[in-house]
């Protein structure tokens, strides 16, 4: 492992506001989208799209390619921003969000857009689909690491733990399970409407490394990705403890933002908050 | 008669294909002495996993695969798969265009001794409804090992239900199958007699019983549920006036179903149904009885039709 510079760190804390700028935008114009779980997962999108995957815009499909699903395919806008500014599609491709003559569906289409490894939207079957392409690579072809970002709403889903247990029989150490853990869902906190504490007892129960990190601290999650390569016996799980809607004070650690649309006042604000700190 | 049950065809066809094809690979749920993918796993054992009672997860599995180059032939129990993995394939099979086989094994009231929670009767029904989905359901055991080297060369997501029962030999060895196209067994002009899968032996024994009392019978033999061969169904009912459809399944979305609606578009005619008339079956002591007791009999596709040819001639 390498120690990451401070000029790194800074870039990619500029990648993060950017994913949530855009993020901001897309939800605003389009009005909807789900802002909230978008914003929790932008430092864990810039660290892997703008410095931890090993990947070529220019050839989407090149086989060597790590694979990135997003599981909470909810979030669809923050890896749309992350995807475009990275240069899988021009920018101006995300004001055609949900638009009958763009690429970029409500929900993640690996068919329509360049870049998207896995369709999603109902929760929860990431993890299994990564257990397939960590189970292709055994028998032969090119190598490549897997890695899923998934929510506290995935994990409450039953394919979520199907697919763990299938990860841990054939000890998939391609695969990194980054969970999103924000602790907040649609209805409400996560640990109100279904518990998954203690989730780091039940992840090492069901066979994988468990690292746990502050998902919105950049060096830890750079960290945290450098070290699940590390692990060679078994699939490792990052729980990266989050803040729904992180970066915009009035968002935050709310559930009404798990998929709610700002009105002007409201866009302005949160324009001025992501673009006042980074 | 076979001698051999159609998912024993299937399994061993699977298992010689592999010879052939090194990115095919084999995924059941803990029911490989049932769906006799255990030949596979036995001459293949690296290219066969075993997922456990994990359906829903197996699907994805096989999903992940599929994006990764290898051709999944996902299978456990007809019912179970689309069922319990039903939003899987829509999502991630379907939705996202995956090249994954899906194999329902014990499809129909084939597995008799395990009753109604085990038979498969809207699993067509399921799978028709799922765009980009091929479905598929062969006649014979030839038909079934035929269709192993078709679906794996076919590019895109497919489901085939196959028997857990013996059924009787309809096709020779020479048999060559294409994917979307139906096969026309025997020409005539009064009636139409459209079967699939384990129902196509009792359709000739009932086209054979007509013929013996001097109807004209055209026999149909549908192995491609979807895409369907319209152009020969509507043939056959602008020439005959008179159909039946005769399928181990629902009445609503199988066979019956897909013929209607091409009907529907092309020639309205009359059209009978044998299949299970919206309700569950029972637990029987063998397929045959229990398909017979059931509506699925030779004498009731005869019967059908009679109805059919008589409403013809009363709307003349």
């Amino acid at each position: 492992m390498h120690a990451h510079t401070d000029s790194l760190i800074s870039e990619l804390q500029e990648r993060a506001r950017q994913i949530r700028l855009d993020t901001l935008d897309m939800v605003y114009r389009r009005q909807a989208g789900h802002p909230g779980g978008s914003f929790s997962a932008a430092e864990i999108l810039a660290a892997l799209y703008f410095h931890h995957l090993k990947i070529d815009p220019t050839n989407p499909r090149w086989p060597e390619r790590d694979r990135f699903i997003l599981s909470k395919g909810h979030a669809a806008a923050a890896l749309y921003a992350a995807l475009a500014r990275r240069g899988y599609f021009p920018v101006e491709d995300l004001a055609k969000w949900g638009h009958l003559d763009g690429h970029l569906q409500g929900h993640p289409d690996r068919v329509k857009t360049p870049g998207v490894e896995m369709s999603s939207g109902f929760l929860g079957h990431g993890l299994s689909v990564a257990v397939g392409m960590a189970l292709a690579q055994r028998l032969g072809g090119p190598r490549y690491h897997i890695y899923v970002l998934m929510s506290d709403g995935c994990m409450q889903s039953g394919v979520a733990w199907e697919g763990a247990l299938a990860a841990a029989k054939y000890r998939c150490h391609e695969v990194t399970v980054i969970m999103d853990y924000n602790d907040v869902q649609l209805d409400g906190a996560a640990h109100d409407i279904m518990p998954l504490e203690p989730l780091i007892d039940k992840w090492k129960a069901f066979g994988f490394a468990v690292l746990e990190i502050n998902g919105h601290n950049l060096r830890q999650v750079l960290d945290a990705l450098d070290e699940a390569l590390e692990i060679h016996s078994m699939p490792t799980v990052i729980l990266a403890h989050t803040t729904k809607g992180k970066g915009v004070s009035f968002m935050e650690n709310t559930a009404l933002w798990h998929g709610a649309v700002p009105n002007s006042e409201q866009y302005a604000q949160a324009r001025a908050e992501l673009l006042g700190g980074v | 008669m076979a001698e051999v049950p159609q998912r024993q065809a299937y399994g061993m066809a699977l298992a010689e294909y592999g010879d052939v094809n090194p990115d095919v690979v084999v995924l059941d749920a803990d029911v490989s002495s049932s769906t006799l993918t255990k030949y596979f796993a036995d001459r293949h054992p690296s290219r066969f996993f075993n997922l456990g009672v994990t359906e829903a997860s197996m699907v994805n599995v096989g999903v992940g695969l599929a994006l990764s180059g290898r051709i999944p032939f996902v299978n456990t129990f007809a019912a179970l798969l689309t069922l319990r993995a039903c939003e899987q394939i829509r999502t991630c099979v379907a939705y996202a265009n995956a090249n994954v086989k899906l194999i329902g094994g014990y499809a129909g009231l084939s597995d008799y001794k395990d009753g109604p929670t085990h038979f498969a009767i809207n699993d067509v029904a399921l799978m028709r409804a799922m765009p980009n989905v091929v479905v598929i359901a062969p006649a014979d055991n030839i038909e079934a090992a035929r269709m192993v080297r078709a679906i794996a060369e076919h590019e895109g997501p497919v489901y085939m239900r196959i028997s857990r029962a013996a059924v009787p030999d309809v096709f020779g060895p020479d048999h060559q199958v294409h994917i979307g196209k139906g096969i026309m067994l025997r020409s005539g002009n009064d009636v139409t007699i459209i079967g699939s899968g384990s129902m196509m032996g009792r359709c000739v024994r009932a086209a054979d019983q007509l013929v013996a009392e001097g109807v004209s019978v055209r026999l149909l033999n549908i192995h491609t549920l979807k895409p369907l061969d319209v152009d020969l169904i509507c043939q056959a009912a602008e020439e005959t006036g008179a159909l039946v459809t005769a399928e181990d399944h629902s009445v609503i979305g199988g066979l019956g179903g897909a013929v209607a609606e091409a009907l529907g578009r092309c020639c309205p005619a009359v059209l009978e149904y044998v299949g299970l008339q919206d309700t569950f079956a029972g637990t029987g002591l063998d397929t045959e009885s229990l398909m017979d007791a059931w509506g699925l009999a030779v004498q009731d596709i005869v019967n059908a039709a009679r109805r059919a040819m008589e409403r013809k001639a009363r709307r003349r």
